[in-house]
């Protein structure tokens, strides 16, 4: 089997795209007819260059046996945009509302650290009856709750406050990402210690090497933050913070401290480098916003979005919509750069503080145009244009960006991001 | 709106009210029974935060003259020479520079308390070792960054004494969520 293969290798043999796998096909049908199915299918893998075997008939070859530990499609190379601080989730090519672990997005503040479970110690201490420490198999043992929710970092869009920066929704919006977290109640673990009744806040500490801290209003945590250890059926991912992270349904990201070693009760908040010099909000007239915590009603269109190129004729528009006050309410799409705005169709369930997935037919003319998103949440907040918001705010806060974005299509079908 | 009598007659009260449920309080017991006590020793290891009282400062004291040469030797490379070089976060300037279309958040300009510095200098500086200086090297790594800044002079000592009592340039700067502040329709 040499002179047939060997002239298909080489590239400056090459016919047409559409007449080359063609020949591969005759010729490997001779060679199965051949040589019998059962030996084909043991001699092709082996012998075949890659490019041979992605062309063969899979219905005329066993496939690969079950394997311990799953792995996405080998053609499948969607994946996040890394940076030494933080990596994005590509969501222009990423369906339905739940992010897979290996693409949710991270962001942490010197490295993600390694831990062994085992050895994991949560330590609860200060304004309670009873100092207590617990092993992560103490923690699975309390009663657990389990809730789909979104998880924002507070930045995220924030390079758009200068401007129109990113090229496509991953750099634009890629500081978010959904998956089903599973743990404990905080209030359940806290009663556990007994809350002291001059406590009023509570200091949350990861294990990282910048043992990152938050403090947090206790009133509102023991409401419904979790103590989570699973993440979309398994144990949570390294870098989303294995073993232990807390996760407080749609507040800023950096307040779910990951690697969660301990949690300090106060009668005041502990004025962090986190919540002073850091994600807190400058104004225009210098004051500066603190424990601005709730991730504010916001969407984007997915789909098509920047770096996209679209067809003329039918398009469905695609996009997420999420509030950290609670449920998304409606989205809205705008195809004439928000002129008139049509509601979207909202994938079920709407679960609150998660990602809604929203849908909308279009069919496209050639012409340009814009395309935009509008969100509306239970709390009757309707998501701002970006003139409103920088009326309000100006420029200068970093954080929780989260006007209406637009992509432009240009008459070529080329989507990018524009500002108007 | 109360006359000031009320509103003293309502504190006491309220003090009151907070004294006896403090005393007549009874604790809960555990539900689960889960974990185990804490014991001081693993408690003191992780009990770094200070917070603004300075509560948790431990003994020790540094001098601007001493931070100059422990922040030649273990800050500068990443945040210059003066503090204001980078390449990472500037440390020292951009006072009365909040208000303007460069705002230059530092130390100076932006940090409300100087407690917060010793905080996070401990536990994350320098960010290829931390925890790894000495109670020393940070009241006197302090001292050089506020007198950089302006705030102390050159002869003032830090410790955990007056490291509370500096009082920073923005402590007023900040103020509540007053959101939701952007409203459509």
């Amino acid at each position: 089997m040499s002179s047939p293969d060997q002239e298909k290798s080489d590239p400056s043999n090459r016919e047409t795209p559409e007449e080359e796998p063609v020949g591969r096909r005759i010729w490997l049908t001779r060679a199965v007819s051949a040589m019998g199915l059962t030996a084909a299918g043991w001699i092709a893998p082996a012998l075949l260059p890659a490019v041979e075997q992605n062309h063969t008939d899979p219905t005329r070859i066993p496939g690969r046996m079950p394997s311990p530990y799953g792995s996405r499609a080998s053609t499948e190379t969607t994946q996040r945009l890394t940076t030494a601080t933080h990596s994005l989730t590509p969501h222009q090519s990423l369906h339905g509302i739940i992010t897979p672990s290996a693409l949710h997005f991270e962001r942490h503040h010197n490295g993600v650290p390694a831990i062994d479970s085992d050895r994991h110690r949560l330590l609860i201490h200060g304004l309670v009856d009873r100092p207590l420490a617990f092993s992560m198999n103490d923690l699975i043992r309390f009663p657990s709750a389990t809730r789909t929710m979104f998880i924002e970092c507070s930045g995220n869009s924030g390079k758009e406050w200068k401007g129109p920066t990113g090229k496509t929704v991953q750099e634009t919006h890629g500081l978010m990402s959904t998956s089903e977290w599973t743990g404990v109640p905080l209030a359940t673990v806290l009663t556990e210690a007994g809350i002291k009744p001059d406590a009023a806040w509570v200091l949350a500490e990861g294990s990282d090497a910048a043992v990152m801290t938050r403090s947090l209003p206790l009133a509102d945590v023991l409401k419904d933050a979790l103590l989570c250890y699973g993440q979309n059926g398994e144990a949570l991912r390294p870098e989303q913070g294995y073993p232990l992270r807390l996760v407080i349904p749609g507040w800023e990201g950096n307040t779910c401290i990951k690697w969660l070693r301990r949690l300090k009760l106060g009668v005041a908040p502990f004025m962090t480098r986190e919540e002073t010099s850091r994600y807190t909000d400058l104004m225009p007239d210098g004051a500066a916003r603190q424990f601005t915590f709730v991730m504010e009603a916001k969407s984007v269109i997915t789909s098509p979005s920047g770096g996209h190129r679209i067809e003329p004729g039918f398009v469905e528009i695609r996009g997420l919509a999420w509030s950290g006050r609670g449920l998304v309410k409606a989205v809205e799409v705008s195809t004439d750069g928000g002129q008139t705005w049509q509601p979207a169709q909202l994938q079920e369930p709407v679960l609150s503080h998660c990602h809604t997935r929203f849908r909308f037919g279009w069919r496209w003319d050639g012409e340009e145009t814009i395309l935009q998103s509008r969100c509306t949440d239970d709390s009757g907040f309707v998501q701002p244009t970006r003139a409103a918001l920088v009326a309000a705010r100006g420029v200068h806060s970093s954080y929780h960006y989260n006007a209406i974005q637009s992509w432009k299509v240009g008459r070529d079908g080329q989507v990018t991001n524009v500002h108007v | 709106m109360y006359t000031s009598n009320t509103a003293s007659r309502l504190l006491s009260a309220l003090g009151l009210f907070l004294l006896l449920g403090g005393v007549a309080r009874a604790e809960e017991p555990p539900l689960y029974g889960f974990g185990r006590m804490a014991t001081p020793a693993e408690i003191s290891a992780w009990n770094i935060d200070i917070d603004p009282t300075g509560a948790g400062l431990p003994p020790g004291r540094g001098t601007v003259q001493q931070g100059a040469v422990l922040y030649a030797s273990k800050c500068a490379a990443c945040h210059g020479s003066t503090g204001t070089e980078g390449p990472k976060d500037r440390l020292v300037g951009g006072q009365g520079s909040l208000t303007t279309p460069n705002p230059i958040k530092t130390i100076g300009s932006y940090w409300p308390y100087a407690t917060t510095l010793y905080d996070y200098i401990y536990r994350a500086m320098p960010l290829t070792a931390p925890q790894s200086l000495t109670p020393d090297e940070i009241y006197s790594v302090v001292a050089w960054l506020l007198h950089q800044n302006g705030i102390v002079p050159a002869d003032a000592v830090i410790d955990a004494q007056t490291l509370p009592a500096v009082k920073m340039p923005n402590r007023e700067g900040f103020v509540p969520d007053p959101r939701p502040d952007v409203l459509v329709r």
